[in-house]
């Protein structure tokens, strides 16, 4: 497939380079249009979003309303934290112009006048590279007062994240560029009526924004057609893990998981076999490697395979991975990353850590099994945000998909149930939970 | 307190938000870079620059994880070991670190020159394991390469 977000162009980060082939040509177009008929086009093109929900992304747009003396915002999120994704890097690095144009139209179509590009703190060699491009932009008459001379004008400003994977959540971006911790907020009000300050607000990932030139420059009928028709476009793959050719990938939607895996990202070494996939960043659904054959990266072929896209971060595992260890790391992250408003995410995710390491070691029972399962659903479904689920579904996919692996490591003293006493010795080591 | 043409910066950065509030991460990112660390006579300081208590300044600094609320030595080294960084070895790189920097995770060497850092995902998964100092990443790592690295920095 031709590639759209990254293309294979020397120095195509520069403004000049961008220009010569075709750069904010797709801005020159939206301005000539009337702002609905950029997110009608946006719309029709059935973009969704690419940051993990895979919502429609003309459909949010439409949320925005058109009458209102408030102020508008657009925060575009790349606060990319979800192990195992590092594609929203690449489009700083390679392709910055395309990220800002995109920025600029979304304003236009929603009429907002400014817009934050949030990014997280560890990438500050990117920001400054976005921050030159932004620039440039800027003195070119891009972005800023009267842009191109149509008498619209928007204002775009970088905000650095400074360590906090839950700021990836679009209520807790906001709390964050209010200056505050990054607490997610109760929904509703969705951002749409009530976000940034308390005005209306559209939070959109940095691919995804990336996409809306391609749209407005070729219209929604071509775009609509690459790829898989219920979730079309191109999408960037990251592959890493047990691979030989570890990257970012540029395809279209639809391509086989074991596609991107061999052919692109060049197998698995020593011609291992795959046991174990997370197809989407570590809060995904694990797949098993003997269920991959025919599964499409898409939203509803994952969908159908008992995962989801997420951020398309695709993390291989070998057949000699220990997946305990795997599973113990992810429930660490998460019970570090957790902002500590909802109890049973605040103290689940330490359970769930806590038990894990038991297995890690090898002193696993067979009751603590049931008993992860049971914290998982209990955290499921109950928090303010996602990051709860995000918590609960690696731990209860692991189980369902990977049972003997747990029993594999269940202490041998521990075979059986336990008696009520020895169970309650454990729940009493379970209580203080500290790092 | 902060110099003089920081406080120029901090003014600029007010403009860009409604709120003074809204300044409060870009200006502690300002604080960081000028004395390499956040003290509490400095979220003093910024808190009665941006009209915000001095709660809300602790608070925020100590949620974030990069805000250093006390000194780091010369050099931060963090090291990735989250999945995609694990399955490919960040453990001997951990290893590497620890051994000749004489210091581990949460630490700083004695001499004050490293504090060693295990961190989250940092978004250089193709590149794992990985490092970073600063802002700069080093990526596709092996023990050997480590400790060339952090030889080179002596």
């Amino acid at each position: 497939m031709e590639r759209y977000i990254l293309p294979e162009i020397p120095d195509y980060h520069k403004l000049e380079v961008y220009e010569q082939h075709g750069g904010y040509a797709a801005l020159k177009k939206a301005l000539g249009m009337k702002p609905e008929e950029v997110t009608d086009e946006v719309k029709k093109s059935n973009l969704r979003g690419r940051g993990g929900a895979c919502f429609p992304t003309g459909l949010k747009w439409t949320f925005m309303p058109k009458q209102t003396t408030k102020a508008k915002y657009l925060c575009v999120n790349g606060d990319e934290s979800e192990p195992g994704t590092f594609k929203d890097r690449q489009i700083f690095e390679f392709n910055p112009h395309l990220l800002i144009e995109g920025t600029v139209i979304a304003c236009y179509a929603m009429g907002i006048t400014t817009a934050y590009i949030y990014i997280r703190g560890e990438y500050g060699k990117w920001i400054k590279m976005l921050q030159k491009a932004l620039d440039d932009a800027y003195a070119k008459g891009y972005a800023g007062e009267n842009i191109l001379g149509s008498g619209f004008s928007t204002n775009i400003y970088l905000h650095k994240g400074a360590g906090a994977y839950i700021c990836g959540e679009e209520s807790a971006l906001m709390n964050s560029i209010e200056g505050q911790r990054g607490y997610p907020r109760v929904k509703p009000p969705f951002p749409a009526q009530n976000g940034l300050w308390g005005c209306p607000t559209t939070i959109n990932n940095v691919e995804t924004i990336s996409n809306v030139p391609l749209i407005i420059n070729r219209g929604w009928e071509w775009y609509s057609k690459i790829g898989s028709p219920k979730h079309p476009g191109p999408i960037l793959v990251g592959v890493s893990g047990h691979v030989n050719k570890p990257g970012v990938f540029e395809v279209a939607t639809g391509e086989l998981l074991t596609d991107l895996i061999y052919r692109y990202a060049g197998g698995i070494p020593g011609d291992n076999k795959i046991k174990a996939l997370i197809p989407g960043g570590s809060s995904t659904m694990i797949l098993r490697g003997d269920a991959l054959e025919g599964v499409r990266m898409d939203a509803e072929s994952l969908k159908a395979a008992g995962s989801s896209v997420g951020t398309a971060g695709m993390i291989v595992m070998d057949e000699n991975a220990d997946l305990i260890r795997v599973i113990t790391r992810i429930a660490k992250f998460y019970y570090h990353e957790s902002c500590g408003q909802c109890t049973p995410c605040r103290e689940g995710t330490g359970w769930l850590w806590k038990i894990l390491k038991r297995f890690e070691s090898g002193d696993g029972q067979t009751s603590d099994i049931d008993l992860l399962m049971d914290i998982a659903n209990n955290i499921e479904g109950n928090t303010i945000c996602a990051l709860g689920d995000a918590a609960a579904w690696p731990v209860q996919s692991m189980i369902r998909r990977f049972r003997d692996e747990f029993e594999k490591r269940v202490s041998k003293t521990h075979v059986g149930s336990p008696d009520v006493s020895d169970r309650n010795r454990h729940t009493e080591k379970m209580m203080p939970v500290s790092s | 307190m902060l110099t003089e043409e920081n406080l120029k910066k901090v003014e600029d950065l007010r403009k860009r938000y409604p709120t003074s509030q809204a300044a409060l991460l870009p200006v502690l990112w300002i604080v960081q870079e000028q004395e390499g660390w956040i003290s509490e006579d400095m979220m003093r300081h910024i808190g009665l620059l941006l009209n915000l208590p001095f709660g809300h300044v602790l608070g925020v600094v100590t949620f974030y994880t990069m805000y250093n609320s006390s000194p780091k030595g010369k050099y931060h080294i963090e090291i990735c070991t989250n999945v995609s960084c694990m399955l490919r070895g960040s453990d001997k790189i951990l290893e590497a670190v620890e051994h000749r920097c004489g210091a581990k995770p949460g630490q700083t060497s004695a001499d004050g020159k490293w504090t060693v850092s295990e961190v989250e995902c940092m978004g250089a998964c193709g590149g794992a394991p990985m490092l970073a100092i600063g802002e700069e990443y080093y990526e596709n790592l092996t023990p050997e390469k480590t400790e060339r690295l952090l030889e080179s920095l002596e």
